[in-house]
């Protein structure tokens, strides 16, 4: 986002922001070439993206349930300045990480997101998501075979009345 | 022996009960006369919403604290206001600081601040101290709040804030005139803006928009340092986290804010090893329940000088957190108080404070004569069409509260009333001053209380179950037990509809018994006819001071059955009072 203190300059940092877009436009309506993509990596992981629950979706996606751990470190705001694009994104200490899932608690579908990291790729992601009310936010780091997560609430609220 | 400040307040108190009700005697410098402390002295004002001549303004009779801020401050009012905080009943402070017999202690000790007042107070306050010695810091909401204001979109304030000497402020409503008008206001502004949490947005930074520091997106500077007393204060500004929710976005389409803590500790970091600063001075616009979280979390800072929720706060709050201890203050509003915070600044480190809040009692203070002859000025070209009474004053009229306050019920009924709707909605907003009864309401009255750059009026169908959802809305950036979820403005007004609020439960449940004047419940599924004014969403209808000047004007009596809030679960909590 902006900070550029992990060395990388902020327009590497912007790149790797609208990849993120591109991936979430890409979970309303797949076009072919992306499903390709994760087909060539892995299978797309077509339950967990039906899952109500983040729980659910969790145990879809990695079969396994994740333990909080403040090595996870989630940056999200306290109150979404938009609802439709809201700014979240993780970085971890964690080593060997192999992959970060996006999740809200309260959307009509869980998952928002799931993203592999190839080996040797530094684990930060940052993405929008779109909320429909507000809720928990939920980042899951797969780093090692097992999995840590941070939660934060973000409120999306109808505005107005300030003091 | 020279008389202290809290003894002249006290012989003013005593003789009270002898029952001859003396107005203030005229010796501000028994008031005013400060004993010298440390090496550097801050004086503070904040959300003074531009008032530039002095105000009666009736601080509330509800503010109530919920979870584990209950009972704490800045959450007592009346008595256990003036109990928690050694205040004489009776005395000039308790008429400045708590809302207990207003109307008595206004008859007494008349209006409170004005900006050619608080210049002489200033400048005996820094003179005191000696050049180099002292700093006059501001925490926004300074360019906004009047008719005049809004008219020259802060440009007059500027001049005033140039004259007063502020050296540095951060901002609030400031940001709601456009980031054009601001910038202009900033170029002519002698001292510095400061807002360590604006930040522009993605798209703006890809786009090379204007910003302090592109490299972090920073859109202001955030910190700045003064050498003061011989040592190095560092003073961050902290902007109002929620600009672009509590006021249409297309003000500031290009820049987010928020809290954002963890920047803020890098730069606290930063300044004391890099920097070596010896003190660090938070200058923020949150919110005392927001700073007072905030404090303990982030280490590193020796006072938040705080504002936005209009506290008028006697004493600093000490927050202890893993760095050591800082102090939480919060200044009131509406320029009625001059906060003067004596540090004793060693090397790298406070080794002592002195914290004062001052009422600015009008009848005590010499208006400076410049400050005054530009308030004249500037009010020369505008004011003419505004002095005219237009309706007196049928009860006093203020607006302060959680829940409710007589002059919003007073725009409530002129919104019904000309738009023709059986419910009217109008925002919780803390600035706006007060009128006692009897006294003429002028135009420049109904600006002091409407004076945005959204006033747009609006009537909207909405069903029963949307109208309970916008109260939960509102009802949860006030109450929620987590500070940081809050926005700190009050509950949002209501005409035509009363309803029973249960602050401590969660969101979706705090209201309840939601009933139209006519008696009826309102439903859930059923349409209902809404007017309101200040929308997020950019409307089209007359400003809502014109609708409140045309009602008044046409005499219609005034409806004092103001539909009731009632309140739940609220025994014994120390932010209400029944002495109003």
């Amino acid at each position: 986002m902006t900070r550029t203190d992990n060395g990388f300059s902020a327009t590497r940092r912007l790149v790797l922001q609208g990849a993120g877009a591109v991936a979430l436009v890409g979970l309303g309506n797949l076009p072919f070439g992306l499903t390709q993509a994760f087909a060539a990596n892995d299978k797309y992981p077509e339950e967990a993206f039906k899952q109500k629950t983040e729980a659910d979706a969790i145990k879809s996606l990695y079969g396994r349930t994740a333990e909080a751990s403040d090595k996870v470190k989630m940056d999200a705001p306290e109150i979404a300045e938009n609802g439709a694009v809201v700014p979240v994104s993780v970085s971890t200490t964690l080593a060997d990480v192999t992959s970060i899932s996006f999740l809200v608690a309260e959307n009509p579908v869980a998952l928002v997101a799931s993203y592999k990291i190839p080996a040797g790729t530094m684990p930060n992601v940052a993405n929008r998501i779109k909320m429909a009310k507000t809720s928990n936010v939920i980042v899951v780091v797969e780093a090692g075979g097992k999995l840590y997560s941070a939660t934060k609430e973000v409120k999306v609220t109808v505005g107005g009345c300030g003091g | 022996m020279p008389i202290r400040r809290r003894d002249f307040l006290t012989l003013a108190g005593a003789a009270t009960l002898a029952g001859s009700l003396p107005r203030l005697a005229h010796s501000a410098d028994s008031v005013y006369d400060l004993e010298r402390f440390g090496n550097a002295r801050i004086l503070h004002i904040t959300d003074t919403h531009a008032q530039l001549k002095p105000v009666f303004f009736r601080e509330p009779s509800v503010n109530l604290g919920i979870g584990s801020m209950q009972g704490n401050p800045p959450h007592l009012v009346g008595k256990a206001f003036l109990d928690r905080f050694g205040i004489r009943p009776d005395s000039a402070d308790a008429y400045a600081f708590t809302c207990i017999e207003f109307e008595k202690g206004a008859q007494r000790f008349g209006k409170l601040g004005g900006f050619a007042h608080l210049k002489t107070l200033v400048d005996r306050l820094r003179g005191d101290v000696g050049a180099g010695r002292s700093l006059l810091l501001d925490g926004g909401d300074l360019w906004q709040g009047t008719g005049l204001a809004n008219v020259m979109q802060g440009a007059d304030m500027v001049d005033a804030s140039n004259l007063l000497g502020i050296d540095a402020m951060t901002g609030h409503w400031e940001f709601t005139y456009g980031e054009k008008t601001l910038r202009s206001n900033l170029e002519r502004f002698k001292g510095e803006f400061l807002a360590q949490n604006v930040f522009l947005t993605e798209e703006a930074a890809f786009n090379d928009a204007k910003a302090f520091d592109p490299a972090s997106g920073r859109v202001f500077k955030p910190a700045t340092i003064k050498e003061i007393g011989g040592r190095r204060v560092a003073v961050i500004g902290q902007a109002f986290p929620y600009v672009p929710i509590a006021h249409p976005k297309r003000f500031t389409p290009d820049w987010k804010f928020g809290i954002r803590d963890e920047e803020l500790q890098k730069l606290v970091d930063g300044l004391r090893n890099n920097d070596k600063v010896d003190a660090v001075i938070l200058l923020s616009h949150n919110g005392m329940d927001v700073d007072l979280k905030l404090a303990s979390r982030v280490t590193g800072i020796d006072v938040i000088l705080g504002g936005h929720t209009h506290d008028a706060v006697p004493q600093p709050i000490a927050v202890t957190n893993p760095g050591g201890v800082t102090l939480v203050t919060n200044a009131g509003s509406n320029g009625k108080f001059l906060a003067v915070l004596d540090l004793d600044i060693g090397k790298g480190k406070v080794a002592n404070v002195r914290y004062r809040l001052l009422p600015v009692f009008s009848e005590l203070l010499k208006p400076d004569p410049a400050m005054q002859g530009l308030i004249d000025k500037t009010r020369a070209p505008h004011a003419g069409d505004w002095v005219d009474k237009i309706a007196s004053a049928d009860r006093l009229l203020y607006r302060r509260g959680n829940f409710s306050g007589s002059m919003d019920q007073l725009i409530c009924d002129a919104l019904r009333s000309e738009l023709d709707t059986e419910i009217a909605l109008s925002p919780g907003f803390r600035w706006g001053t007060t009128t006692l009864a009897g006294q003429p309401l002028t135009m420049e009255d109904v600006l002091a209380q409407t004076a945005v750059t959204y006033p747009e009026t609006y009537v909207a169908t909405m069903t029963g179950a949307q109208i309970k959802d916008v109260l939960e809305d509102v009802c949860d950036n006030l109450f929620n037990t987590d500070p940081y979820y809050q926005q700190g403005g009050d509950m949002v007004r209501l005409g035509g509809l009363a309803y029973a609020c249960t602050p401590a439960e969660g969101v979706g449940k705090r209201i309840s018994e939601l009933t139209l004047d006519n008696g009826n419940p309102l439903q859930a599924a059923k349409s209902y006819k809404v007017a309101g004014w200040a929308s997020v969403n950019e409307q089209t209808g007359t400003p809502v001071w014109d609708v409140v000047a045309k009602h008044l004007k046409s005499g219609k009596p005034p409806n004092r059955s103001a539909p009731g809030v009632t309140l739940k679960g609220v025994e014994g909590n120390p932010g209400i009072s029944k002495q109003a």
